[in-house]
């Protein structure tokens, strides 16, 4: 009896040595307050030594080239490509993980535009010194994109702006001239091709509703080519105004007038890009990646020589495309800070991203590259993306991010899917964006 | 026309069949009290598991239960970094999952969880005990049709839900076959239909293969037994089967509603995230945790942990589940037992 | 109710049974039976495996075609498993990768749950019930909320990029599932087939290997599959704690595929990747079956 008492104290007493070593580390790992942090982000870029690239794979091979010609002028102080999921969602968070418990493992961050505000304002990554990059060189949006409260916060890698892709062939056929630059003269130049016999059973119009990250997107865009904004140049939320009331309703009245596919509600980038494809509509609003599925020739595209490209429409004139695109940052817990920032120098150079092109599709941040006879002959839409970005705007540059977008989202859903009023939507929005800044 | 030989089986010495040796009754020690070695040879045995365990969930539990009591202080400062350090909050983390507009998303989410663990385990349990039953009858092919009943349950779970995505799509094939235009990934009922047809589809197989393992050790003298008493498939499979494979089909039935209640990846995947038709509690805390708010992303884990925690005890109880096997050991329930089901046989 | 009394029964049913029994079903009625047996097999058969033939037509797909809804690949290409076996990808590695994790996980779960179920099952000792609580407690906790904290320890202890930052949380679901499962698998065996062995002259430890093990098989067979797979499959905690390629898992692997822009879901290739590692699991299941349940159990004299 004695005996069996015994071992069951030994038991229970490992068990709550275990438990107890669980709660120091608990004690440990919860104080993230130490005053260095603060410190640290004024230090300079010290330390050579091998660093790590963390991004998801470029399936084109441009990034890896660029990395193996730094690797091989800089055998000791080598970068390691570490690569991460294909979904944004887990990029962001394996990075936050990463950075939450100060692993030095990720030294330099790949980080989507929109991330940008969030990761400096948290300290997760360094403010670059004012004069390592050539910003007066690239497009001044996505330098702006790239900036948190004056500081530059990444090198712009690569940048993406919407484009309008048109049925230039029914477009003739139906007698119209040049291509809408407006709402009203894409209405209307439906009704004209939408009566054709060769365009029976169309659409005239997508961009992507899914309740997604495009959403916020496609919502944006249609704001701001209406003069409204998602939030002003103090932060503040200005959804609740006639703007935003004009760009949300030309959605809405989309789906309710049949101008849109119905099942547009579920489209994403893909969809709209095979609607487009598969000859189910007149006008896509979409990124510039399409370009080559869309010219293919081996038969898989119903539409290659027969589209165009031009600037989206707005309520008066040409719209305002929302800007995509990355930039690259340096982790605050890596040792070796000069060799990061060396390499992103060197990664973002305009040399670096005129080679890359000649892989890659992924639109530059250098503003003369848009404009290289050279680069042009194999990219011919670059000259109209130029344009659409030097008109764009940023989404919203706010540290919370991730509960903007999502508040954005479930209030534009609302509307379309016309579970909600457009002003009951837009106010609900209004009200959940003021709280999520007033925190 | 068999009480006698019932009852005098169920009163003298059982046999081991196929081996014909003699147990002695005395000798079913087990049932008359511990002993002192059995203790220490229990504790040596369960350390190793009860010490991985520890390892493995106690810290992160502890610190789950440490994180929800604190909140992140939210502010910027000047220069617009965000104000560090977080503050003790007492139980005002969990006060606010059920207060206004986050409490309306924690009541859906709990509806939805509840409801999906529900259909699914349901309709799972149903098909696993065909699959089961399928599976267990002799027929030429079956060790192929048991192996393909594997596939769903193998295919990784984040592959399929990218599957029944593209299944389900508006021009998908699941529309195509069955001429609708319905869509599927919208918010609406069609969803939850969705990720019901694609979480049965894939974890059936789960209760399959646990309640076959159940049925392969019911020996084949008992149905043979029945058969010349002229039990008919149904009676067998009411009286027999599943009264037999009962112990085992509740431990599956019990393991996979402990994971449709924290059913995450699949509505994630398949519908996405932030759809309010499929939001599951998981997914809840999933979407504090991504906008930073580590304090409710913890309150949302624990409350998730106690429903599960309170379900697990209910079912147990409540379908007296024997799972420690205490009854077993101590009581005389042969008896009992033999005397049901040849009252059984006698109402025939 | 346990096998014993049920053997009892049957035992004692045989003489006065073969005495009465007539069997006087007619015969009509069992083919009709049988007909709508091999109807429900059927349609068993189909909903299990029509996602599955789905999932291989749609790798065998070119990336052009990819959203074809013809139930034949047109054309036939095999582009996408050539891109999944692509070298930088290194999924051959990947799955073995796979297959260390999981064959560890299984085994060690196996082991581990063999004696914890013994223990409950076999001896008397108080606080079982608690016991099994807390056991079973750890498949309680959200997966997701799992990740920081134990991401946090295992750097403290270095051990991301090791096999073991990803066995032993697996662990934490596979010993659960063992140590229940196969509790009541040997609570329903008799104990007077380990008696019997004991008075025989086996040890206590033979009685358990020789007997009760054997009977256990299907329970433990069945485990390991289905601890198996599920470990083959994780992919969270390998994505957190893995960040060497040459350490990655299959599921992680696949995570990593790019279309051939930002936009483009690398459908067909993940499709390909899935039926690269189910079909494996399938043939192995295929293989063992056999050999490991029908030979054990005819070993243990049924």
């Amino acid at each position: 009896m004695r005996q069996r008492r015994h071992t069951w104290q030994t038991l229970f007493t490992t068990t709550a040595l275990v438990m107890a070593a669980a709660v120091g580390l608990t004690a440990c790992g919860g104080s993230t307050s130490e005053p260095k942090a603060a410190e640290s982000s004024a230090t300079a870029f010290e330390g050579k030594g091998p660093i790590n690239y963390v991004s998801s794979r470029d399936a084109s091979g441009a990034a890896n080239k660029s990395i193996e010609e730094w690797n091989a002028a800089h055998p000791d102080q080598k970068v390691t490509f570490i690569e991460l999921p294909d979904s944004a969602d887990q990029q962001r968070q394996q990075l936050i993980q990463n950075a939450q418990i100060k692993s030095d493992t990720f030294s330099v961050l790949n980080l989507d535009v929109v991330w940008n505000s969030e990761f400096a304002a948290n300290k997760w990554v360094l403010p670059l010194p004012a004069d390592a990059i050539p910003t007066d060189k690239m497009i001044p949006a996505t330098v702006d994109a790239a900036t948190y409260r004056d500081n530059l916060i990444g090198a712009p890698y690569y940048t993406d702006g919407a484009l309008f892709y048109f049925r230039q062939d029914l477009l003739t056929a139906a007698g119209i001239a040049a291509p809408p630059k407006t709402w009203d003269e894409m209405k209307s130049a439906c009704e004209k091709i939408l009566a054709l016999p060769e365009a029976a059973g169309m659409s005239c119009y997508t961009g992507q509703f899914d309740k997604n990250e495009a959403l916020t997107v496609n919502f944006s865009e249609a704001v701001a080519s209406a003069g409204g904004t998602v939030v002003d140049a103090e932060g503040k939320p200005t959804v609740d105004t006639p703007e935003a009331k004009e760009g949300l309703s030309l959605l809405v009245d989309g789906f309710k007038e049949g101008l849109f596919p119905s099942d547009a509600i579920t489209y994403l980038e893909e969809q709209g890009r095979r609607a487009f494809q598969d000859g189910k509509v007149v006008f896509l609003r979409n990124w510039p990646f399409l370009y080559s599925s869309l010219s293919a020739t081996d038969g898989s595209s119903k539409v290659a020589g027969k589209f165009g490209i031009t600037s989206i429409p707005g309520t008066d004139g040409p719209g305002v495309s929302t800007l995509g695109g990355r930039n690259l940052a340096v982790s605050p817990f890596t040792p070796n800070k000069e060799t990061a920032l060396e390499f992103i120098k060197f990664f973002t150079s305009e040399e670096q991203a005129r080679k890359r092109l000649e892989l890659s599709s992924r639109a530059p941040a250098f503003a003369d590259l848009y404009r290289d006879p050279a680069v042009v002959a194999k990219r011919p839409f670059f000259p109209t993306l130029l344009e659409s970005l030097e008109n764009a705007q940023p989404r919203p540059k706010v540290v919370q991010y991730g509960a903007t977008t999502k508040a954005i989202q479930e209030e534009a859903y609302a509307a379309l899917t016309g579970a909600k009023e457009t002003d009951a939507a837009l106010k609900d929005m209004q009200a959940k964006l003021e709280e999520i800044s007033a925190k | 026309m068999t009480t006698a030989s019932i009852d005098h089986q169920s009163s003298g010495p059982p046999r081991t069949p196929g081996q014909g040796r003699k147990a002695s009754r005395n000798s079913a020690g087990s049932s008359a009290g511990r002993t002192p070695g059995e203790g220490r040879m229990a504790a040596l045995l369960l350390s190793p598991t009860l010490l991985v365990l520890a390892l493995v969930i106690a810290y992160p539990l502890i610190s789950a239960i440490h994180q929800s009591l604190y909140r992140a202080q939210s502010g910027l400062d000047a220069d617009g970094y965000v104000t560090e350090g977080e503050a003790f909050v007492g139980l005002a983390n969990y006060a606010d999952l059920f207060a206004g507009e986050s409490g309306h998303r924690f009541m859906n989410a709990f509806g939805n969880t509840t409801f999906f663990t529900v259909t699914t385990v349901l309709l799972e349990t149903l098909l696993g005990l065909a699959l089961a039953l399928a599976m267990n009858r002799a027929f030429k092919g079956r060790s192929f049709l048991r192996a393909s009943i594997l596939v769903p349950w193998a295919v990784p779970t984040a592959v399929s839900g990218l599957l029944w995505r593209w299944i389900f799509q508006s021009d998908g094939i699941a529309n195509t076959l069955i001429g609708s235009e319905i869509l599927w990934t919208a918010e609406g009922t069609a969803s939850k239909l969705a990720v019901i047809i694609a979480e049965v589809w894939k974890t059936a197989p789960f209760i399959g293969l646990l309640v076959l393992a159940g049925m392969q050790i019911i020996p084949e003298e008992v149905y043979e037994a029945a058969k010349i008493d002229g039990a008919g498939w149904w009676r067998q499979l009411g009286s027999i089967t599943l009264p037999l494979v009962k112990p085992t089909l509740l431990v599956a039935v019990l393991f996979r509603m402990l994971d449709a209640l924290r059913m995450f990846d699949l509505p994630f995947v398949l519908i996405g995230p932030g759809k309010e038709s499929v939001e599951t509690l998981s997914m809840l805390a999933w979407d504090e945790s991504n906008q930073l708010r580590y304090g409710s992303a913890s309150a949302f884990a624990v409350i998730l942990f106690l429903y599960v925690a309170a379900v697990a005890i209910v079912f147990v109880k409540v379908l007296g589940a024997d799972v420690t096997g205490a009854k077993q050991l101590g009581a005389k329930r042969r008896a009992r037992k033999a005397n049901r089901i040849q009252k059984a046989e006698a109402t025939q | 109710m346990t096998i014993t009394d049920l053997r009892g029964l049957a035992a004692s049913g045989e003489s006065p049974g073969r005495a009465s029994g007539v069997d006087v079903r007619p015969k009509q009625k069992r083919t009709w039976r049988s007909y709508s047996v091999y109807l429900g097999l059927a349609l068993i058969f189909i909903y299990c495996l029509a996602p599955f033939y789905w999932m291989i037509v749609s790798s065998l797909r070119r990336t052009a075609d990819i959203f074809d809804n013809t139930l034949l690949p047109q054309p036939f290409s095999l582009e996408n498993y050539a891109k999944v076996f692509d070298g930088s990808t290194m999924f051959g590695q990947a799955l073995l990768n796979s297959l260390i994790v999981a064959s560890v996980t299984t085994v060690a779960a196996l082991v581990l749950g063999i004696f914890a179920a013994y223990a409950i099952s076999r001896l008397n000792f108080r606080f079982k019930s608690v016991i099994l609580g807390v056991i079973i407690a750890t498949s309680m906790f959200p997966g997701i909320s799992v990740v920081v904290p134990l991401l946090r320890l295992f750097t403290d202890l270095g051990w991301i990029n090791t096999y073991q930052a990803m066995i032993i949380p697996n662990l934490s679901f596979a010993i659960p599932l063992a140590v229940w499962n196969l509790t009541t698998f040997m609570k329903q065996l008799p104990f007077d087939l380990e008696e019997a062995a004991m008075i025989d002259g086996c040890t206590k430890w033979q009685a358990f290997r020789k007997v009760l093990l054997p009977l256990a098989a299907p329970g433990v067979f069945t485990t390991a599959i289905l601890t198996f797979i599920h470990s083959w499959n994780e992919f969270i905690i390998a994505l957190s704690m893995i960040n060497d390629p040459a350490i990655q898992t299959a599921t992680v692997a696949i995570s990593k595929f790019t279309g051939a822009t930002e936009f483009q879901a690398p459908f067909g290739e993940q499709m390909a990747a899935g039926v690269i590692v189910t079909v494996p699991l399938v043939i192995m299941v295929l293989v063992f079956q056999r050999r490991i349940v029908e030979g054990l159990t005819a070993g243990a004299g049924k």
